[in-house]
C-alpha cells in the first residue's frame, strides 16, 4: 500500500466505519484512455504489465488467433483480444482491444467482497486487491461484469489489474502506457481523458466516416477508469465481448447492504422472541406442577 | 424399496452398535426417550451446525460478524473450513433423517396441534392434546424445515465452493441469497430449539444428555406416546400424581 498522501482509500471492502481517507484531500480522478483505432496489437503492454509486476511466466496457449492466450490469468493481467469483424458491406476489419481491469467508480467485486480491506477503492479511482486480505472466496469472480478477478489455486487468492497503483503513487503513469508505441494509451485525469476521447470520437465520426464512433464509460457501474475510443460505439460486444450495458448483480448491491442486515435482524426475533416468552408465558412444566405452599404465591 | 430396507437395516446395525458401546439409565418413573445413537447424532449435527454457523457468520456479515473469523484462525481459514463444517453437519443430518424418518412423518394429530398452537404456547393448554406422539407438530415442522435448508445448502453450497469459474457469475451470485435465506431461517429456529429443550420445557434437556424423561413429562408434553409405551392413560396417570402430592 502507498503512503497516505500517495493514495487515499475510498471504498473498503467488508469494512463497518467510514473509510478513514474519505474526502480528506483534493485528489484527481485518475484514467487509463485507450483508442482502439490506433491500436496495432504490438503487445507491447502485455510485455510491460508482466515486467513491472515481476509475474511469473506460463506456457500460452494458441487458439488460432493473435491473441497471446484466451483470457487473462492471474499473472497475466493485461491482454489484447483480436476479432475479425465482419462488416455488412464484407469488408472485414481487425479489432483489438487491451482488456484489463476497468477500475469501475461502483466496483462489482468490492461490493460482493466479504473480507475487510481485500478490495480498496482509492479515492483517485484506482480499485486494488490487497492479497494479504483476500480469503478466496470468488465472490468478486461473480461481482464483476467485466470477468477480470483471477484466482490462483496455488496461494487461494484473487490478482487482478493494479492500474499501477505503486507507480501511480509515486506520481508515473502505470507500465503500460510508459511501453505503448502509438499513443493509443493515454494516462491522465478522467476530465481529461473524457475530454480527448470525445474530440478523438468527434474526428472518427466526421473525417473517417466511422459514424457511430464513440467513447466507452458505461455508466450502468457509475462509470469506469479505463475507457476506449472505439469505432463502433453501438456494439462494444464485437470488440472481444465488451458488455453493452455491465451490470452488478442485485444480490451484491440491494441484498447485501439492505436485506442482508434486516433479514439477520429478523433472525434476532427468534432470540427476542423466546425471551419475551419465558419472561411473559413463561415456561411450560410438568403436569401435576408440585402443590404451592399457603401464601408464597398469589394468582392474579 | 430395497435402498430404503437397506438404510433400516443399516440403521438398526448403528443403534444395536452405539447400544452396546454406550449406555442409558433409566430410573424408576422414567421412560427412555433417546437411545444412544440418537444422542451422538444429534451432538455431532449440533457441533458442526454451530461450527458452520460462526465460520459462515464473518463471511454473511463482514462489517459486524469480522470478529468470528478469527475463532477459525482467520478470513482465510474459515472460507477454506466452512464447506467442510457444512457437509459434516448435513452428513450427520442425514443419518438423523434416516433414523427418525418413522416418527417425523406428518398425521392428521399434527394439523390438529398445528390449529391449537397459540393455546399450546400462551400455556392456556397446560398439557399438549392427548394424540400427541413422539414428536409435536413444532418439532416435526422445524425437522423438515432442516431437511428442505439441507437441500439448498447443499445445491447452493457446491456451486459456491466451485466458484464463478465454474458455475458462472450468475449461478453464484442466486446460490449467495439462497444459502443466506437458508441459514437465517435455521438460524431463527436454533434459538427457538433451544429454548424449548432447556428452560422453555424444564426436564427435556436430559433426553438428549441421558437419553430418559421423567414420566410426568411424557404424560404432560407426548400422551400419545406415553400412552403407547406404558399403556396408561395420560390424564388418568396424571390425575393420580396429583392425588398422590
Amino acid at each position: 500500500m502507498a503512503d497516505r498522501k500517495a493514495l487515499q482509500a475510498e471504498m473498503i471492502s467488508g469494512h463497518s466505519t467510514p473509510s478513514p481517507g474519505l474526502g480528506m484531500q483534493r485528489d484527481l480522478e485518475v484514467c487509463k484512455l485507450v483508442d482502439t483505432t490506433t491500436c496495432i496489437g504490438c503487445k507491447a503492454c502485455e510485455v510491460a504489465c508482466v515486467e513491472w509486476n515481476d509475474m511469473p511466466f506460463s506456457l500460452t496457449t494458441f487458439d488460432n488467433t493473435y491473441q497471446t492466450m484466451p483470457e487473462t490469468r492471474w499473472n497475466f493481467w493485461n491482454l489484447i483480444k483480436f476479432n475479425e469483424h465482419q462488416n455488412p458491406d464484407g469488408t472485414i476489419q481487425w479489432l483489438m482491444r487491451k482488456d484489463q481491469c476497468m477500475h469501475c467508480a461502483d466496483p462489482g467485486c468490492l461490493a460482493a467482497c466479504p473480507a475487510e480491506g481485500a478490495i480498496v477503492k482509492y479515492a483517485n479511482g484506482i480499485v486494488d486487491f490487497n492479497q494479504e486480505n483476500c480469503i478466496g472466496c470468488e465472490f468478486c469472480v461473480s461481482g464483476c461484469p467485466f470477468n477480470i478477478p483471477r484466482f490462483n489455486p496455488a496461494t487461494k487468492r484473487v490478482y487482478k489489474c493494479t492500474l499501477c497503483s505503486d507507480r501511480v503513487g509515486e506520481g508515473l503513469e502505470p507500465a503500460c502506457i510508459k511501453a505503448c508505441p502509438t499513443g493509443c494509451l493515454k494516462f491522465g485525469s478522467k476530465d481529461d481523458m473524457k475530454f480527448i476521447a470525445e474530440e478523438r470520437s468527434k474526428q472518427l465520426r466526421e473525417n473517417f466516416g466511422w459514424k457511430n464512433a464513440g467513447v466507452y464509460d458505461p455508466q450502468s457501474v457509475g462509470g469506469t477508469h479505463v475507457i476506449y475510443v472505439l469505432h463502433d460505439a453501438t456494439d462494444p460486444e464485437r470488440y472481444g465481448g465488451l458488455p453493452k450495458n455491465p451490470q452488478i448483480p442485485w444480490s451484491y448491491t440491494v441484498w447485501k447492504w439492505l436485506f442482508k442486515p434486516v433479514l439477520g435482524t429478523f433472525a434476532l426475533f427468534g432470540f427476542v422472541g423466546v425471551l419475551l416468552h419465558y419472561v411473559t408465558a413463561g415456561p411450560r412444566v410438568e403436569q401435576p406442577e408440585p402443590p404451592k405452599k399457603e401464601g408464597s404465591s398469589v394468582n392474579v | 424399496m430395497s435402498t430404503s430396507s437397506a438404510l433400516e437395516r443399516f440403521d438398526d446395525k448403528a443403534r444395536e452398535r452405539f447400544e452396546a458401546a454406550g449406555r442409558t439409565t433409566v430410573y424408576r418413573g422414567e421412560l427412555l426417550r433417546h437411545p444412544v445413537y440418537t444422542r451422538v447424532l444429534h451432538w455431532a449435527v449440533a457441533l458442526f451446525f454451530f461450527l458452520a454457523l460462526f465460520s459462515g457468520f464473518g463471511i454473511y456479515l463482514p462489517w459486524l460478524f469480522r470478529w468470528f473469523t478469527p475463532i477459525f484462525g482467520g478470513g482465510q481459514l474459515s472460507r477454506i473450513m466452512h464447506p467442510y463444517f457444512g457437509v459434516a453437519f448435513v452428513f450427520f443430518f442425514a443419518l438423523q433423517v434416516v433414523n427418525w424418518l418413522p416418527p417425523m412423518l406428518w398425521t392428521a394429530a399434527d394439523s390438529r396441534w398445528m390449529g391449537k398452537i397459540h393455546k399450546i404456547v400462551s400455556g392456556e393448554e397446560k398439557m399438549d392434546p392427548p394424540d400427541t406422539g413422539f414428536f409435536n407438530a413444532g418439532q416435526k415442522l422445524q425437522f423438515w424445515e432442516i431437511v428442505v435448508g439441507s437441500i439448498v445448502f447443499v445445491i447452493t453450497g457446491i456451486i459456491l465452493w466451485a466458484g464463478a469459474s465454474t458455475f458462472g457469475r450468475m449461478a453464484v451470485a442466486i446460490s449467495y441469497v439462497l444459502h443466506d435465506i437458508s441459514a437465517v431461517i435455521m438460524l431463527g429456529g436454533i434459538f427457538i430449539h433451544i429454548y424449548l429443550s432447556t428452560i422453555g420445557e424444564p426436564g427435556t434437556f436430559q433426553a438428549m444428555i441421558r437419553g430418559a424423561v421423567s414420566e410426568a413429562w411424557a404424560w404432560t408434553f407426548h400422551p400419545a406416546w406415553y400412552k403407547q409405551v406404558t399403556g396408561r392413560d395420560p390424564e388418568q396417570a396424571c390425575e393420580e400424581a396429583r392425588r398422590g402430592h
